[in-house]
């Protein structure tokens, strides 16, 4: 069975050390994160996390039973089936000495993103999109010496709200 | 508030952060056993919670008090046994400052428990405490910590009692199984040649052993179990074939292999039952029911999988097989349970009694002089095997035994926990010289609260199954095996104030049982056996279960 890259949506309790069990129950089972993202929803009592991992179909099995065990997950969406928008921001700052400045400003205004700091030595460029468009921004940026980024990891939502968790 | 949970006993030992705990508790009318070890306080409760059938309570102070806890917590979980451990916290300004005894337990015990709660406000606690009680109890049971600073506990609140069950969104245990599911369930049962039922511990857990023989009996299949299943099934019934796995029967462990279908209710199938997986139960359709789903496809493919409380689904599965035809079955199962049969002839558990005492042989002799209707706790290794395979378990709650983590020093302090929650019955620990060492200090608290419980060491001056493993698979070389200073188990028991006997020769055995169990008071019976015994079969770790080593 080969591994395949699963974004994962839970609805959770915002409570201390929620992020922990989840966490230890990756490393616990040895599970694979690939990226992690969480903040609370409308309801300042649920948190929603949306976790990228890479696992086969027996393993995303055991992943989905054991993250439904928890007691403080509400639930766990599986966003490879269902119709989903999945966005990832990055910021980047890129060496902006002053022959290479105008190139870079192209390269944002083409891939519609934007300059948010400017200082003498380097531009910080945010970055939002999926992650075709962060990799192609990326190598773009390169030879212009990327000092270094920052990525949200993936965030994702369904098309369609659906029962009892619309307005989260 | 506790006591509104039902609770009467509790087991701890008391420390600083929980003194004020104490305090109060010494006004009401909970029974409190103090441990000699904060280890000793979890074990007991968990033997207490498996006779009783209730939550069992445990109380114990910050830091080392709480770190003490752990290993027998995560033994509870692995076989999911109710508990609610209470840990003392240092002040919750001092929380997070390398206080004097201050450990953050909840986050060491957050893999080993069911769930885990800080209490940070005293208008909380009386909601968490419930929460606690109906967790550990409800589902697949487990244990469950509550910290507690002990200025959370010092505050004063009003406390209102309800009888509500308490409502978490995010917690739903599974109960009723899929009614589809169970007909396709009853189809195969009926119709297949070669069916065998697989019982764990779940069947225990939810009172599930009388549906569970009565399925088999008029379905004429034949019933392997656990070793937390020992009990579920009544040992001495012609369709029990004993337990399977790396010490199983060789029957139980030939029909595994043979079976067109297996019927898996209450397991986790574990990798000491499974061996090399790929070959396990190779021919059959596995069926497995169990209320957590996690259990579920996690170690074995299954045909048919079913979420649901072991006995809930056996009544409803008696229920439909009600109206079915069963006249043609036992036709249908009569070449399988010759073949069966035919195994059993072939090779029985054995051993060959001579000038040395076996262990066995003062396992069997336990059995028969207590009529096989003693309580049986034991410890972790050799003394567990054969108290597993020599001991005839009739009902359910009489092994108790670390089945999962194998802790070893479980015995004596669950024995204890037993014999509180069942006064009137004989309680025994069949334990070996390097377990009892363990937690030996525990027969200080059966000689303080009158619990006679009788501890019977099949003493070999070996950790013997590590000793096994090394002469069948390391050369004999007996690397820290040899226990070459032991104590005096004798006078060791007279110095705690118990009765101490020894048997060295076989004839002495009867007599030392028979003084033990005519003593009022707890006795430590000191067995010397022959030293490089070995328990047959055996399968290697990750072989097939049918390359078993006989004798």
């Amino acid at each position: 069975m080969p591994d395949e890259r699963h974004i994962l949506s839970l609805l959770v309790e915002n409570k201390p050390g929620v992020l922990s069990r989840i966490a230890g129950l990756f490393s616990g089972r040895g599970f694979n994160i690939e990226s992690l993202c969480v903040a609370e929803t409308l309801d300042a009592g649920i948190s929603r996390l949306t976790l990228v991992t890479k696992a086969n179909e027996a393993v995303l099995e055991q992943i989905f039973k054991q993250l439904n065990k928890l007691v403080d997950i509400i639930k766990v969406t599986d966003f490879t089936d269902v119709p989903a928008v999945t966005r990832e921001m990055v910021l980047i700052k890129v060496s902006a000495k002053p022959e290479n400045r105008a190139e870079i400003l192209r390269i944002v205004d083409i891939f519609r993103c934007k300059v948010v700091d400017v200082s003498s030595e380097h531009y910080t460029v945010e970055v939002t999109g999926d992650q075709g468009k962060m990799a192609a921004i990326l190598d773009l940026l390169r030879p212009m010496g990327i000092k270094e980024i920052a990525r949200t990891g993936i965030n994702a939502l369904s098309r369609e709200t659906k029962g009892r968790n619309g307005g989260r | 508030m506790v006591a509104a949970e039902g609770v009467d006993t509790i087991f701890g030992f008391p420390g600083g952060a929980v003194i004020d705990l104490y305090d109060e508790l010494a006004r009401t009318d909970i029974r409190h056993i103090l441990a000699r070890h904060e280890q000793g306080a979890v074990h007991a409760a968990d033997g207490y919670a498996r006779v009783s059938g209730k939550v069992g309570v445990c109380l114990v102070t910050s830091g080392p008090g709480a770190t003490n806890t752990v290993t027998g917590i995560a033994s509870a979980y692995c076989d999911s046994i109710p508990l609610v451990v209470f840990t003392g916290q240092v002040p919750s300004h001092l929380i997070g400052n390398d206080a004097f005894q201050e450990v953050d337990i909840v986050g060491i015990t957050r893999p080993c428990t069911k769930h885990n709660y800080l209490v940070s406000r005293v208008e909380d606690l009386a909601q968490t405490v419930r929460e606690a009680f109906y967790l550990a109890r409800s589902g697949r049971p487990g244990p469950v910590l509550v910290d507690l600073p002990k200025d959370v506990v010092k505050a004063v609140t009003t406390f209102k009692e309800t009888s509500e069950k308490p409502f978490i969104r995010s917690y739903n245990p599974t109960y009723e199984p899929n009614v589809k599911q169970l007909k396709k369930v009853v189809r195969a049962l009926v119709d297949a040649k070669r069916p065998m039922i697989f019982a764990g511990g779940g069947i225990i857990l939810s009172k599930a052993s009388a549906d569970l023989t009565k399925l088999a009996r008029r379905l004429s299949i034949p019933v392997t179990t656990s070793l937390m299943g020992l009990g579920a099934f009544p040992g001495t019934d012609p369709l029990s074939l004993g337990m399977l796995g790396m010490h199983g029967t060789y029957r139980a462990n030939m029909s595994t292999a043979h079976c067109d279908l297996m019927l898996g209710i209450g397991v986790r199938f574990d990798d000491r039952v499974t061996g090399k997986t790929d070959t396990f139960a190779a021919q059959a359709k596995i069926i497995h029911v169990d209320i957590d789903p996690t259990s579920i496809r996690k170690n074995v493919p299954v045909w048919l999988p079913v979420v649901g409380d072991c006995r809930v689904t056996l009544e409803k599965l008696n229920a439909l097989l009600d109206e079915e035809d069963l006249s043609e079955v036992p036709a249908r199962r009569e070449k399988w349970l010759a073949q069966v049969d035919e195994w059993r002839r072939a090779m029985r558990l054995a051993y060959n009694q001579k000038d040395i005492i076996k262990p066995q042989y003062v396992v069997e002799r336990l059995h028969a002089l207590t009529h096989g209707d003693a309580i049986i706790s034991t410890e972790v290794g050799q003394n567990q095997m054969w108290a597993a395979q020599y001991y005839k378990f009739q009902r359910p709650n009489q092994f108790l035994t670390s089945g999962g983590l194998g802790v070893m020093g479980y015995g004596l302090p669950a024995a204890i926990g037993a014999q509180v929650a069942a006064p009137d019955r004989l309680v025994v620990d069949i334990a070996g010289d390097g377990s009892i060492q363990m937690n030996i200090q525990e027969l200080a608290t059966a000689v303080q609260y009158r619990l006679p419980v009788k501890v019977a060491i099949l003493n070999n001056g070996y950790l013997g199954m590590v000793r096994q493993w090394q002469e069948l698979f390391y050369d004999k070389r007996y690397c820290e095996t040899c226990m070459e200073h032991a104590p005096d188990f004798v006078k060791l028991a007279e110095a705690y104030g118990a009765l101490g006997l020894r048997a060295t020769r076989p004839e002495e055995v009867d007599g030392v049982i028979q003084k033990a169990l005519a003593h009022p008071g707890p006795v430590m019976m000191d067995f010397r056996v022959e030293r490089e015994e070995s328990v047959y079969p055996m399968v290697p770790a990750g072989a097939p279960i049918t390359e078993m080593l006989l004798v």
